[in-house]
């Protein structure tokens, strides 16, 4: 279970809380024009990376409002949490752990406990 | 030579102790080239490996895997097997699976312990009585065994369920009798065996860094092993497709979320059938150790943890306890999450892509082990023939862009 510190209410349980994927997604310019693959990438396709991952959360059951988050998904590790309007942070200012596609971060994924 | 497992042999190993069992399968080191390399040593793996060799001659086969054989999500499953789905290209896959199923641990002479005891899907409001009595026909109307059950006959088969006094009372049920469990483990096991009998390469502790291309077409992958080049690649690495597909400049419509499960201490046999809720979100069987095999849901949020929160377990031993009352007093066992790759529609990619000879079996989201010999029997022609099988044509990457979904999320269970 994480803790989440949302920016106009502080920390809470993440439960408080709703995820809504990634953040920064685009809606493509001049709809009318573009393929349909185009927009089926659009609508279905969001980025999965193991490691540093920017996306949304809602603090549903508090202020309501929406913020966004740098997390690394290989251990839940939230990295920066800023408000929609703020410019997104740069990914290299921020540690890859995860060395290899399947590769496990030395501490923090689920199997850690039975590494030494 | 066929290694063969009867009566006779178990007795004889039993008196000596059980220390001359022969290896399962072989070690080998990674040969420099071989014609379809799979990435991924689960079930759906393994199985494509076997039915590669076994139905299309392919003999220079190599599965590599990152870890144990079935130590992902084959060994992390619940291991429910149904085919209770709603459209007709779910039900002809999951159904084909589930004929495959039933002849299973005589096809392989090893036994996966497929035990059709039945599996239930509760409806506890009036739109799940509508939702579970369509489909309910949707499945009599393709041959598959689905009927409903009232409460009093529930209450019949699950003496233990609480029905009435609970917030969301039990009002119904789907039932399939050719539903049931199997061994998970023993799927990956049989599939491997058989499989390296048959030359495939069985590569444990290779781990697939980078899939390589060249101008439109595979080369090969990049292993901890080394580069190996190949003229197909399957991948079917179930929560890391999705990173393995980015090594290769492919993005996939996928979202990896941790799905936990729970087991408690083995008490004396209860219950003798599968039960599943979506609507409450518990799912439970009972296995042959008479440990309660429980079924918890996803996270809400993106992460390759195979951990899970504690607030979904909190929800799914919530709704045991009240569904069950005798268990409340029970304790639990152990915990754990998989990584599962999760479809916009709940349904399953088995495709071919942009990149020639490059393969994907993914997306099986919540549900993917009931099809595992289903998946891997078609996905062994996919690769094999270059083109789909019917009963996976519409289960291809194209369907993201022609809209032409397969929304399976009411029959899934798993709410994603």
């Amino acid at each position: 279970m994480l803790i989440i510190d949302c920016p106009y209410c502080g920390p809470r349980d993440q439960s408080e809380f709703s995820n809504g994927g990634e953040a920064h997604v685009k809606r493509p310019d001049g709809s009318a024009e573009i393929g349909d693959r185009e927009w089926g990438e659009y609508v279905f396709i969001r980025a999965n990376p193991k490691g540093i991952f920017y996306e949304r959360w809602v603090h549903s059951h508090g202020c309501r409002k929406w913020f966004n988050c740098v997390r690394d998904t290989s251990t839940d590790e939230i990295l920066k949490i800023y408000k929609i309007d703020e410019e997104r942070p740069k990914l290299d200012s921020f540690k890859n752990n995860v060395k290899t596609p399947s590769g496990e971060p030395n501490l923090g994924s689920g199997n850690f406990t039975v590494k030494k | 030579m066929k290694k063969k497992y009867s009566i006779f042999s178990i007795a004889k190993n039993a008196l000596k102790g059980h220390k001359d069992w022969p290896k399962m399968w072989r070690s080998p080191e990674p040969r420099e080239f071989y014609d379809v390399i799979i990435i991924g040593g689960g079930g759906h793996g393994l199985g494509t490996a076997y039915y590669l060799a076994k139905e299309h001659g392919l003999k220079n086969i190599a599965v590599i895997e990152k870890g144990w054989l079935g130590g992902g999500n084959t060994g992390r499953n619940t291991t429910i097997i149904r085919s209770n789905y709603l459209w007709d290209d779910s039900a002809h896959l999951y159904e084909h699976s589930l004929k495959l199923w039933e002849n299973l641990s005589t096809e392989l002479n090893y036994n996966v312990m497929f035990s059709q005891r039945g599996v239930m899907n509760l409806a506890h409001n009036e739109h799940d009585i509508k939702e579970i009595k369509r489909r309910v026909s949707a499945n009599n109307l393709n041959g598959i065994d689905s009927l409903w059950l009232s409460k009093e006959e529930i209450q019949k088969k699950v003496p233990i369920m609480n029905t009435d006094n609970l917030r969301y009372p039990v009002l119904g049920a789907s039932y399939q009798p050719r539903g049931g469990t199997a061994r998970h483990d023993a799927v990956a096991w049989g599939f491997a065996m058989r499989a390296d009998e048959m030359g495939v390469d069985v590569i444990q502790n290779c781990e697939a860094h980078q899939i390589k291309t060249k101008n439109g077409k595979i080369e090969g992958v990049e292993t901890s092993k080394g580069f190996i080049r190949a003229n197909k690649v399957g991948v079917v690495a179930s929560g890391h497709t999705g990173v393995l597909a980015e090594t290769a400049g492919i993005r996939l419509p996928l979202q990896s979320k941790p799905l936990q499960a729970l087991v408690s201490e083995p008490i004396k046999p209860i219950i003798d059938t599968v039960v599943m809720s979506s609507a409450v979100h518990a799912y439970v069987s009972q296995s042959d150790k008479g440990e309660l095999v429980i079924g918890a849901g996803t996270d809400g949020y993106n992460s390759f943890t195979q951990r899970g929160g504690f607030d979904i377990i909190e929800e799914t031993v919530r709704a045991m306890v009240e569904l069950y009352p005798v268990f409340g007093k029970m304790k639990m066992l152990r915990q754990w999450g998989g990584i599962v790759d999760i479809c916009p529609d709940a349904s399953p990619i088995i495709s071919k892509c942009d990149i020639e000879g490059l393969f994907f079996n993914c997306g099986w989201g919540t549900g993917g082990f009931k099809a595992t010999p289903g998946s891997a029997n078609v996905f062994a022609h996919t690769i094999a023939k270059n083109e789909a099988h019917q009963i996976n044509s519409a289960f291809n990457l194209d369907r993201f862009a022609s809209g032409k979904l397969v929304d399976e999320h009411g029959a899934a269970a798993v709410a994603h």
